[in-house]
């Protein structure tokens, strides 16, 4: 291999099936590396404990959506209906809380879907279509019935030797440096 | 020692000897083969329905609504019952995908992407008819909080109104949501894919997803959140839509039970329209594994349920009109029953209320052939029901002498056929182009996918871990 010259990404390794991808990604933990994530075609119960992930923050994005949808709307209808275009319907108070209830409620639920959806993918830092990952041919089945391991070279403990070892203690089937570029 | 009770153990979900990689195969088979020739027959009557449509409303716009059947008393007809019906349809997608999914349903998975895709398009068809009702339609951005050249504000306390922003924030939640769960299954298309079109749109469209735990992570986050957010808005949508009645003083519309009782009759027919669809793509498709008779069963439980409180809804519709004493009431339910649409009431009671009792037997609620027929009865006993609602109580209102008859014209037949044609043109260009089941979903609820069902030595797959255990109590003598 003439990769010499190229930056090292990181070390993939691919594992049989989820278990093993679980017990891998807890024994990566305990040797003390951070930069690692496990690749796999489905969420997989249990993996947050053993790579050790914190709750995502999610949550706080989308109540910051939500707030801005329920007082954004209230505002909206307290001023127009109150103050900009006030109209008399059946004689009824311009501003009429009970009847903001409808738009109120539905304009804090598109707020707060867009906060979850856009939150979500910068979360993930998304769209990534130049994955160093995607330069390895066998990484195509980690969206069909393969299980990855990668550590990354970005962390201290980092060294080639090092973790492939690490990886093949722990059954990988498959163990492959990536490169940054191709 | 005898054993006094024991686990049944649920069938598996995802029936024959599947393995994640052959989930995987069967699904993205579809649209990463060649198009088959029955394909191109459908799109094209599709196709036709569509021009029809598209020259129907055309011709709207041109004359205005006069081309419709509406007369005075009668001035909301097929448009509003086709945009009630349409709705309701959709409301079955989000159901699956988020009460469903919030009440740990795993057997949603087969048919969850599916039904969105028909929610989805279902709403688009909705959509057209208040639009064009409106009459002058090149002004309808009027509906939206924007200031107009004549300075003038919308009517926020207008429960026409809410329905613009409950249906068009329902729209965008569902399509949300669809792509949110469709960008994993894009990520194994563009893997599978062997043309460099389909790969990089394919790609394009998975945003680079990899399958990264992390990732994974906030998405199950993200997806959730959805599904709770979506969950009240689907009850709130059809409940708005309800408003657009009950909020009025017409006999037959001013009804507490209206906002239940829709959103009821939403459900029923939603899952009918997905058990209608999804019993043809499984035959066509060969997805009589995922799509099974279990989770049809599990369908027409839901129906029968729904059905029951729609027929329980009717019954308290004759019985508050006598126990109120209002007259009005009492002579619209009355002229329900024996006037001048009686036909349209007696056709509304047989579909709605005696078919979902057939679905009391296990053998009909197993049978392809009765649930595909029930399915489509329900669809039309629900139309009729809004045709009631809307023309029957409009056209005989207080006043005798104000009452007319109410015919629909060529007009109105072909911009509800044709939104027919709206709907099959997505619905086919879906079945064809994306993969119509949720593959990482439906691979999350395999007993394969979790570690706890893994043996501890040798790490291989062991059945007896996912079986339940017999709990035996031993008898104190």
């Amino acid at each position: 291999m003439e990769a010499e010259n190229k930056d090292v990404y990181g070390v993939l390794a691919e594992f049989r099936n989820p278990k093993e991808l679980v017990d891998a990604a807890e024994s990566v933990k305990k040797s003390g590396y951070k930069d690692f994530d496990t690749y796999a075609p489905f969420p997989i119960h249990g993996m947050e404990k053993a790579m050790g992930i914190k709750e995502s923050p999610l949550g706080w994005i989308v109540l910051g959506g939500a707030l801005t949808g329920m007082i954004g709307a209230l505002a909206l209808m307290i001023w127009v209906m109150g103050y900009e275009y006030p109209m008399n319907i059946s004689g009824k108070p311009f501003i009429n809380i009970p009847i903001y209830i409808p738009i109120t409620f539905e304009l804090t639920v598109l707020l707060s879907a867009f906060a979850a959806v856009f939150g979500m993918i910068g979360l993930n830092k998304l769209p990534r279509f130049h994955n160093p990952l995607f330069n390895v041919d066998r990484f195509d089945k980690a969206s069909d019935d393969g299980f990855f391991v990668c550590i990354e070279a970005t962390d201290s403990l980092f060294a080639e030797e090092k973790v492939t070892k690490l990886l093949q203690d722990n059954g990988a089937t498959h163990i492959e440096t990536v490169y940054d570029s191709e | 020692m005898s054993t006094d009770y024991q686990y049944v153990p649920e069938p598996k979900l995802v029936k024959g000897d599947h393995t994640f990689g052959s989930i995987t195969d069967i699904i993205a088979k579809t649209p990463l083969s060649p198009t088959p020739k029955l394909w191109y027959l459908a799109f094209g009557v599709a196709n036709v329905l569509l021009i029809t449509l598209l020259g129907a409303i055309g011709y709207l716009v041109w004359d205005g609504t006069g081309i419709w059947g509406l007369n005075n008393p009668a001035g909301w007809g097929w448009a509003i019952i086709n945009f009630v019906w349409w709705v309701g349809i959709g409301h079955a997608g989000t159901l699956i995908s988020a009460i469903l999914f919030l009440f740990r349903q795993g057997w949603r998975t087969a048919i969850n992407r599916f039904a969105e895709a028909m929610t989805i398009f279902a709403v688009m068809c909705a959509g057209i008819f208040p639009a064009i009702h409106v009459g002058r339609i090149w002004v309808i951005y009027w509906v939206f909080p924007v200031p107009n050249q004549m300075a003038a504000w919308p009517n926020f306390s207008s429960p026409l109104l809410w329905d613009v922003f409950a249906v068009s924030t329902y729209f965008t939640v569902s399509l949300l949501f669809w792509y949110v769960g469709l960008i994993p299954d894009f990520a194994t298309l563009r893997d599978k894919a062997k043309s460099k079109v389909a790969k990089i749109s394919y790609g394009i469209a998975a945003l680079g997803w990899t399958g990264s735990f992390k990732n994974w992570w906030h998405y199950e986050k993200a997806y959730m959140i959805l599904a709770g957010l979506a969950t009240p808005l689907v009850l709130s949508v059809h409940t708005i839509v309800s408003f657009d009645f009950a909020v009025s003083v017409i006999p037959g519309w001013h009804s507490t039970i209206f906002p239940p009782y829709f959103v009821a009759g939403a459900i029923y027919s939603g899952f009918a329209m997905v058990l209608t669809l999804m019993l043809i793509a499984r035959k066509i498709y060969g997805l009589q594994d995922i799509m099974n008779i279990d989770i049809m069963e599990k369908m027409n439980l839901v129906m029968m349920v729904t059905g029951n409180l729609v027929a329980f809804a009717y019954l308290m519709e004759g019985f508050v009109a006598w126990y109120s004493g209002y007259i009005y009431e009492q002579g619209i339910f009355w002229l329900y029953v024996v006037g001048p649409y009686a036909w349209g009431f007696w056709i509304l009671m047989f579909c709605n209320v005696i078919t979902p009792q057939f679905l009391w037997f296990k053998k009909i609620r197993r049978n392809v052939a009765f649930t595909f027929v029930i399915s489509i009865i329900v669809n039309i006993g629900m139309w009729f029901e809004r045709f009631m609602i809307s023309v029957a109580s409009l056209a005989t209102d207080f006043m005798p002498s104000a009452w007319d008859y109410y015919s629909p014209t060529l007009w109105d037949i072909l911009t509800y056929v044709g939104t027919f044609g709206l709907f099959f043109t997505f619905f086919l260009l879906f079945l064809r182009f994306l993969p119509m089941v949720a593959i990482a979903e439906v691979k999350g609820v395999m007993p394969q996918a979790d570690p706890h069902n893994y043996d501890e030595e040798t790490k291989e797959f062991d059945i007896s871990k996912t079986e339940p255990v017999v709990v035996q109590q031993e008898q104190t003598v």
